[in-house]
């Protein structure tokens, strides 16, 4: 097996603050798990089983309590710095600045990386023309609608050319038959462009469209179940799959032979 | 050039049917009380005509953008300690709401015994009147600065100045721009007022001499001076905020 490019080793988060509620509660805990390049990995779990702690510690914007997170050797949060145009992230919700058109939102992340004018506008004309955006390069967010938005997004995050795209819930708000398309084009991408990916669902059934592998989370972010796609070769195995993932993100079944309580 | 100027139809109309009442009353009334409107446009003029008189206009112009880029700077100062020092707003809030309560008139006698000199009593008070509202303006523009944009912004590891360069500044401005326009109306008013008491020139002066004449027409120029600067500086701010903000000037046009 080749040598992981994101590592977990006994990971904990826990929140201090005002919030009595939050404070002095592990968000994650004691989670392990490693990512291979180019694999895309599903992370699913119900709301409020610690994935979107998970993916901040990921993209360096909190720190760990105790415990080591490694993207290509180096911590996320420490080397901050180092990891610009290495990781990309696209959020839940668009995020696009309302006061940029298309083209130059999906230029903001090689403008902050240094690139000359020409050079991102050209780049980021190209990505939005693979995302099927031709013509809508000087709309502003507004005149675009929920679905072109998400690919204006997915555009900007594939535009800085990362080696590791992290993605949360980014299909959740819009409809079934969007975000269907949008899946595909994605997974096509990620494959296309040979990025490692950590994808964040909620939904059972975008997880098995998307992950080679799948992480199911249970509170406190530890991964309950592990399970790899390419063992469901059919529709009844993959309904099975889908059975035992629901049965142990609702805790009807807590322990199965995944089970890594790392 | 009309829509430029923001002169549309309905306001030359208003502004004509004005300008006919009064010339109606100058009919009615003595001219000490209403004097004819042609009186009014030449005395306009003549201040134009004048150097001297221009000066004065030019003064008061001159101390109203200084009171308030000096507003504008301590006032971004102050709202960006408390929004970064939460200890540091609730000392500071207090102070300026109570500083909102206190009249202009106050203002002006406060600082004819605390300062000598002329221009810095006038700056000292254009200051202290706007100062508050700038600050909580600017601290609000600042607050609005979406949690979800700077995750985002974040993720791609910005310099600190890159951040304020396309985060930052981009969210305050459309704040900023309405600080100023509310704030210069704010200040001619207590401009006139600072000078009228406190000051030898400018236009708040000329209209005390005009009074002291009896001068309506002189009275009203002066006025008209001052109206004419505000809408010609709201105008301009008006400007930018269309340049600066083109993609709110679509949305609301829909495209």
């Amino acid at each position: 097996m080749s040598e992981p490019i994101i590592s977990f080793r006994q990971v904990s988060k826990c929140f201090t603050g005002k919030d009595a509620r939050a404070a002095g509660q592990f968000a994650v805990k004691d989670l392990s798990f490693d990512v291979t390049a180019g694999e895309l990995v599903a992370v699913v779990g119900k709301t409020g089983c610690g994935k979107s702690t998970m993916f901040n510690l990921l993209a360096g914007l909190l720190a760990p309590t105790s415990g080591e997170v490694r993207v290509e050797g180096r911590d996320p949060f420490r080397d901050f710095a180092w990891f610009r145009g290495r990781i990309a992230v696209v959020f839940q919700g668009d995020r696009l600045m309302p006061w940029r058109s298309a083209v130059r939102n999906v230029a903001y992340g090689l403008e902050l990386h240094g690139k000359p004018k020409s050079e991102r506008l050209d780049v980021a004309r190209d990505w939005l023309h693979r995302l099927g955006l031709q013509g809508h390069e000087n709309d502003y967010p507004h005149a675009l609608s929920g679905g072109m938005r998400q690919r204006v997004s997915i555009a900007r995050a594939f535009a800085v050319n990362p080696d590791i795209l992290l993605c949360d819930e980014p299909f959740s708000a819009l409809d079934e038959l969007t975000s269907e398309g949008l899946r595909r084009e994605f997974v096509k991408l990620v494959r296309e462009n040979n990025k490692t990916s950590i994808f964040i669902t909620h939904s059972i059934n975008e997880a098995l469209q998307l992950g080679s592998r799948i992480l199911v989370f249970r509170p406190p972010a530890y991964i309950a179940l592990e399970v790899h796609t390419a063992q469901a070769t059919n529709d009844d195995e993959r309904a099975q799959l889908k059975q035992s993932i629901l049965a142990v993100m609702t805790g009807e079944a807590a322990a199965t032979d995944g089970e890594q309580r790392a | 050039m009309l829509r430029h100027l923001s002169l549309n139809k309905e306001t030359i109309i208003a502004m004509a049917a004005l300008a006919l009442a009064w010339q109606l009353a100058s009919m009615l009334f003595p001219p000490f009380l209403f004097p004819p409107v042609p009186a009014i446009v030449e005395q306009f003029f003549n201040i134009f005509r004048s150097e001297s008189l221009l000066l004065n206009a030019v003064a008061t112009l001159a101390r109203i953008l200084g009171g308030l880029v000096g507003a504008f700077a301590l006032g971004t100062m102050l709202a960006l300690v408390m929004a970064k020092w939460e200890k540091a707003h609730r000392h500071l809030y207090p102070v300026l709401h109570f500083n909102q309560g206190i009249p202009a008139l106050s203002w002006v006698v406060i600082s004819i015994i605390w300062f000598r000199n002329t221009e810095f009593r006038i700056w000292f008070i254009m200051v202290a009147t706007t100062l508050p509202a700038f600050t909580f303006q600017i601290l609000d523009a600042y607050r609005s600065i979406s949690k979800d944009l700077l995750e985002m912004s974040l993720s791609f590891r910005p310099s600190r100045y890159d951040l304020f360069r396309t985060l930052i500044l981009p969210t305050v401005v459309p704040g900023i721009l309405t600080a100023w326009k509310v704030n210069l109306g704010n200040a001619s008013r207590v401009v006139v007022v600072a000078e009228l008491v406190g000051a030898t020139s400018g236009i708040g002066y000329q209209l005390l001499l005009m009074q002291q004449l009896f001068n309506m027409a002189g009275a009203l120029a002066w006025t008209l001076m001052l109206v004419l600067f505000v809408l010609v500086v709201q105008r301009l701010i008006t400007l930018i905020e269309d340049h600066v903000l083109t993609y709110r000037a679509a949305a609301e046009r829909g495209i």
